[in-house]
């Protein structure tokens, strides 16, 4: 874009306009995001909650295409700076797929050859125990300490597997 | 050989020498490569929260985890609300630097001084609300290496949750405690009018893009720990 310096009020006004309107974006996005984030809680449906995730990242994704495009100006720079910083930085579409992938792969292949890995995640702490600082967790079987106050005695602690 | 036969005029302008082909300053563009950097560095971190998330069964849930307010009574359920202020400090934060930028390009040392104080304020209150936070955490006995928190589906969780929670806000934080020293610095010197005597506030610029930088961070950080 090309601004003769004569028109510098014009401009000015201009300006001002964008920051306004991206303002308002964001916090429009943001407060969408929340909405959903509230309404997502008293939801059951997995596949309604992954659709709303999904929504929520293009909301995330849209909100920092407006802080780098209009707040960091990257839009109003020449062609090749912006090149510059965006060819790399798209090296994330394939860091976020194949880390991800990767990730999940290792949980399939855990609850298929490690049973123990997969016993520990089925396995519900009674209650939640109340002491400070000392955050070891009792896993007890749901039936099994109903009445006990202390569960120090009880069980021997299982530390979670990793 | 021949270097116009591909280039459209435009090009060949920007690059025929005499000027930067950039048409930037040097310290705006390697700002923008260290910004790249940086991330780099942040979205390793939350790859690897991503990847570890993928590989386990059982996650805490956010909004029970971050459900406290302060000067609410104990056992307060408000997910969501505190945090949602925290952004929109940053948010309004970033817009005051904008601002600040704006009034610079234009040479208004007034305005810059009052928009980068109100910079600063945002940045500190932010710092404020996370020390907040994290304390109240620890409290509760979160901390590195312990995670008193159970999965969503009740069963025992390990400390991943708390270990990337901590070093990914800690990191940010870190970031906006840097953007605030910066913001601080570049504050003093408009007040001792070096811009003024340079003739221009580029140093204002620089320093809007790494406060920018924080902001989007953070708009990944929120979503990722308190939303999804």
């Amino acid at each position: 874009m090309s601004h003769s310096h004569s028109d510098h009020e014009a401009h000015n006004a201009e300006a001002m306009a964008e920051i306004k309107k991206v303002t308002i974006i964001l916090s429009v996005f943001t407060i969408v995001e929340l909405i959903l984030g509230f309404w997502m809680m008293s939801m059951t449906s997995a596949a309604l909650k992954l659709a709303i995730k999904g929504t929520i990242v293009i909301l995330m994704m849209a909100k920092a295409f407006y802080i780098v495009a209009y707040f960091m100006h990257l839009k109003h720079e020449v062609k090749n700076l912006i090149m510059t910083i965006i060819v790399p930085l798209s090296l994330f579409v394939w860091f976020i797929g194949a880390f991800l992938w990767d990730g999940s792969s290792f949980r399939n292949l855990r609850n298929n050859y490690n049973p123990y890995f997969k016993e520990q995640s089925t396995i519900k702490v009674e209650k939640k125990e109340e002491e400070h600082g000392a955050a070891k967790h009792e896993a007890t079987e749901a039936k099994h300490e109903s009445i006990a106050p202390t569960n120090e005695t009880t069980k021997p602690a299982k530390e979670p597997y990793y | 050989m021949s270097t116009t036969t591909t280039a459209s005029p435009n090009e060949a302008k920007l690059w025929g020498g005499g000027q930067s082909p950039f048409s930037s300053e040097y310290g705006k563009v390697m700002m923008w490569y260290f910004l790249m950097s940086d991330a780099f560095t942040f979205g390793a971190f939350l790859i690897s929260y991503g990847t570890v998330r993928f590989s386990t069964n059982g996650w805490p849930n956010s909004n029970e985890v971050f459900k406290s307010f302060p000067f609410a009574p104990e056992g307060v359920n408000a997910p969501l609300v505190f945090v949602s202020i925290m952004t929109f400090i940053l948010i309004i934060s970033s817009v005051t630097m904008v601002l600040a930028v704006h009034a610079g390009k234009n040479m208004d040392k007034q305005g810059v001084v009052r928009n980068m104080i109100l910079t600063i304020i945002g940045g500190i209150a932010f710092l404020s609300c996370q020390a907040w936070e994290w304390n109240h955490l620890h409290s509760e006995g979160a901390w590195w290496g312990m995670n008193p928190f159970l999965n969503a589906d009740g069963t025992a969780s390990t400390t991943n949750f708390t270990n990337f929670f901590f070093t990914i806000t800690g990191f940010h934080g870190f970031h906006v405690f840097s953007g605030v020293v910066i913001n601080i610095i570049m504050l003093i010197m408009t007040l001792l009018n070096k811009f003024e005597q340079r003739g221009h506030y580029l140093m204002i610029e620089k320093a809007g893009l790494y406060w920018h930088f924080v902001d989007l961070v953070w708009v990944f950080v929120f979503t990722i720990f308190y939303l999804l």
